[in-house]
Order: C-alpha cells, then structure tokens, then sequence
C-alpha cells in the first residue's frame, strides 16, 4: 500500500531531532535508513503523527577506533560497515553478520543504529551486540547515557531508549587475540529473516577456549545469550562431544516462537544444529586467525 | 509539499512531492517514469530497484524528499539512446525474461553489481540478485545474460 499521511521533519543536528523527539515523544517515529520502517508504514503497522528522518544528521555517520574498541555513528550504511578494514580488523563477529543483512540493495540504505534501534530479534545486528556486550550511547534532552546490550533490548521490537532520547553511536569492543567467529543462520531463501541464526565468538588460549559468547536470534522476542554453554565451554578443549553438549545446553531453555517457516521443535532442532555448526566454524576461525 | 530538485539520468529534474511518496511513485507519477516498476510496495520484490549515487537501492523503500539532491538512475537512464545497452542486449540474447515485469529491477541491480564487479562470477552474481523475485524464467537465463554481459564488458 502507499504510506499513510504524515508530518514529515529533517532536522540536521542532533539537537534539533532531540527537540523533535521531546515535543512528539510517542507520536514520532525515527526515520533512519528505512529499511524496516518504510515496509511498516506501507503495510500500515506503524501510523506516526510524525516522521523524524535524521538522514541529514552529518555527524551520525562514521566508524571510529577507540581506546577499547569500535565506535559506530548511527547512522553509518550497512555497506559502509561491510566495507570498513576497521571493523573487518578489530570486530570480526560484525564483519561476518554484516553480509548476510538483508540483500545488497537493503544494506545500501540501512543502518547499523537503525537496524539496533528496530530490535528485530530475529536480525542479525541484535544478536551480535548481545553477543559481543555492545553499548549503546543514547542522547536526549538531559544529556547522555550509555545503556549496555544487555539492558537495550526489551522486548519485541522495543528498547530501553526513551521516547525522547535518539540513539546516537554504538560501540563495539574489539576481539582478544585468539577470538574465532562465526554467524550462522538458517533462512527459507538466502538474505531471508533467519528461521533461527546464531553469533558465535569463542577465544582460544593454548588450546583452550578461555571465553565463550553465544547468542541466538529469532528464538525469542529479544535476541538470547546461551548462558550456560558459555559456562560448560569456558576453560575447556574444543571437541565434538563438547559442541553436543553445549548444543544441548543452549537450546534445554529456549522457547522459540512457531510461525508458517517453522515450529517452535523445528527451530529448537535448528537451533541445537547451528550450535554444533557454529562453534566448529568459530574454533576452526580461531586457529585460522592466529 | 517539500520542493525538491534531483539528477534524473543526468537531467535537472524538480517537482514537489508529498512527503509521504516514495520515490518509485515520483518517477512514475511525476515524472512520467514508468519504466520503474512497482510490486510489492513493501521491499521484497526488488522490482523498483534504482541507483542512487551509484548504489542500487528500492526506491520504495526511501521517500522522494529523501532524493532531493542525489543522482538516480533508472532503467531509462541504462541506455540513453534509445537503443539496448550491453546488459540489456545479454539479456536479451539469454532470454533472460518472459512477461518482463522484474525486468527492470533485475538490470538496475546487475548494473550497480557489475560496475563494482566486472569479474564476478556465477555465485556472485547470484548473490548480487537474490533480493530481486522473477516468477516467470526460473531465474537461470538471467543469471546467463548477467554472465553474459559481464563477459561482452571483458571483450570491449
């Protein structure tokens, strides 16, 4: 359908969006690269007073290095992200989640705060800030905080940002030496939604996986840390058995959601599977990378 | 109404969209731009598909105001002069489309691809136009014509 009516705004400073946002609060909707809310709009899922396009925002786009890691404007296109040698050398889990967004037409607009800000937990920005601890540096009105990923997702497609607050940048900490990656997903058609998908970053010290981190997207309304395999992997030797178990340990408490693509069975079956796969892939990126 | 001015296929082009129209529907309604074409409104067909600085992008999925001062390409914009340009011959000679309505959206991809990547093979090219949704050819002889063209850029 076409879009509903709205009042449309573009301011070109942060300030100017913050005053927009305070003066609207629940009434306006951030247009960032539109990627997911311009389909909301045309299916008439979302009905905004008012249309907040922060396109014009200069200083929201940028990837930067940082003392601990990587700092990432806002606004910064997925493709940009994908073709930065930054992120590619310091975030390597991002690098690896970055190409399977969507199609290449998606990430020529998209946005990495757009995408996180969206919440989609079956995407795959969520999963990897969940997985990685992400900060996420909001601004509003009373000035600035910094909400870790652990806190930002909510719910379905909701944040702890409030409605007066614009997300501004996201910072990423750059990977140990002897981290392995990898980003699995299952998907109907490739750059699909995935049925189940699943971040993975596992470093390796001596032999050792000293720091496990697993978080799942699409098996829950926010993306999912696998709590207790991380546990039963840390300290351990990468083996088969080791993967069966804490495949198995990841998926004993999840939930997944059923829909026509899949049952709630199938997606934890999925699920088990992208464990085993995806611990394999980060173990074998592990030794590749040293 | 925002006034907007915008390149076109390398013409000035101005007019004064609600804020609401996306920019497929100011090519096709303002512009008289039809060759741009709409399927599923929404951004899963690719059938809209454009090039905006030099990125393909759905131009459904952006609103007209968003383009004011960028330059957009089109599928009129692909070959000037009125005759086929080298990927739309390929996919001409590959058969590349039967009712020809995700044509447009499937050159306008393969166009930004292959002008970043002359010598993408068959799995890139593949890739680069999984976003795009043909239901008449079963995709095959539009891979081919892309092959094709890509390897006719090679030759020239």
């Amino acid at each position: 359908m076409k879009l509903p009516p709205f009042e449309y705004e573009a301011p070109t400073t942060v300030e100017e969006a913050i005053d927009l946002l305070a003066e609207h609060l629940d009434e306006a909707s951030v247009l960032a690269g539109g990627q997911s809310l311009i389909p909301l709009l045309a299916l008439r899922l979302a009905r905004p007073e008012v249309l907040i396009d922060i396109n014009g925002i200069a200083e929201l786009s940028g990837v930067s290095a940082t003392d601990g890691g990587v700092a990432i404007g806002a606004m910064t296109r997925e493709y940009v992200a994908e073709e930065s040698k930054v992120i590619a050398d310091t975030v390597p889990l991002l690098a690896a989640a970055l190409p399977l967004i969507g199609h290449e037409a998606i990430r020529s607009r998209g946005t990495i705060g757009g995408s996180l800000a969206h919440a989609d937990a079956a995407a795959e920005l969520p999963a990897v800030a969940r997985a990685l601890d992400a900060e996420f540096v909001v601004r509003g009105p009373s000035g600035m905080r910094v909400i870790l990923a652990a806190q930002w997702f909510e719910g379905y497609l909701t944040t702890s940002r409030r409605p007066d607050e614009l997300l501004v940048e996201v910072r990423f900490p750059t990977a140990r030496p002897g981290t392995g990656v990898s980003f699995q997903e299952v998907a109907r058609r490739h750059g699909d939604f995935a049925i189940v998908g699943l971040a993975v970053s596992l470093v390796l010290s001596g032999g050792v996986i000293s720091d496990a981190r697993l978080a799942f997207a699409g098996v829950s309304d926010v993306p999912v840390r696998a709590a207790a395999a991380e546990d039963l992997l840390a300290g351990e030797r990468p083996s088969a058995e080791l993967f069966d178990e804490a495949a198995r340990l990841a998926t004993g408490d999840i939930d997944p959601p059923a829909d026509l693509h899949g049952s709630s069975d199938y997606r934890k079956t999925v699920a088990a599977t992208i464990v085993r796969r995806g611990l394999r892939a980060a173990a074998g990126n592990a030794l590749e990378r040293q | 109404m925002t006034d907007i001015t915008l390149t076109v296929n390398g013409a000035t082009c101005t007019g004064s969209p609600e804020a609401r129209k996306t920019l497929a529907d100011f090519l096709r309604d303002d512009l008289d731009l039809t060759g741009t074409h709409v399927g599923c409104e929404h951004g899963v067909c690719g059938a809209c598909t454009v090039i905006l600085d030099g990125r393909a992008v759905r131009s459904c999925l952006m609103l007209a105001v968003q383009a004011a001062g960028r330059e957009v390409t089109t599928i009129e914009g692909v070959a000037p002069d009125g005759g086929l340009g080298t990927l739309q011959q390929a996919m001409w000679d590959s058969h590349s489309f039967q009712c020809g309505f995700c044509t447009p959206g499937f050159v306008m991809q393969a166009t930004a691809f292959l002008s970043d990547h002359p010598d993408a093979g068959e799995q890139q090219i593949r890739e680069a136009l999984s976003g795009n949704i043909c239901r008449c050819t079963g995709y095959q002889s539009i891979i081919d014509g892309v092959l094709l063209a890509a390897e006719r850029n090679r030759e020239r």
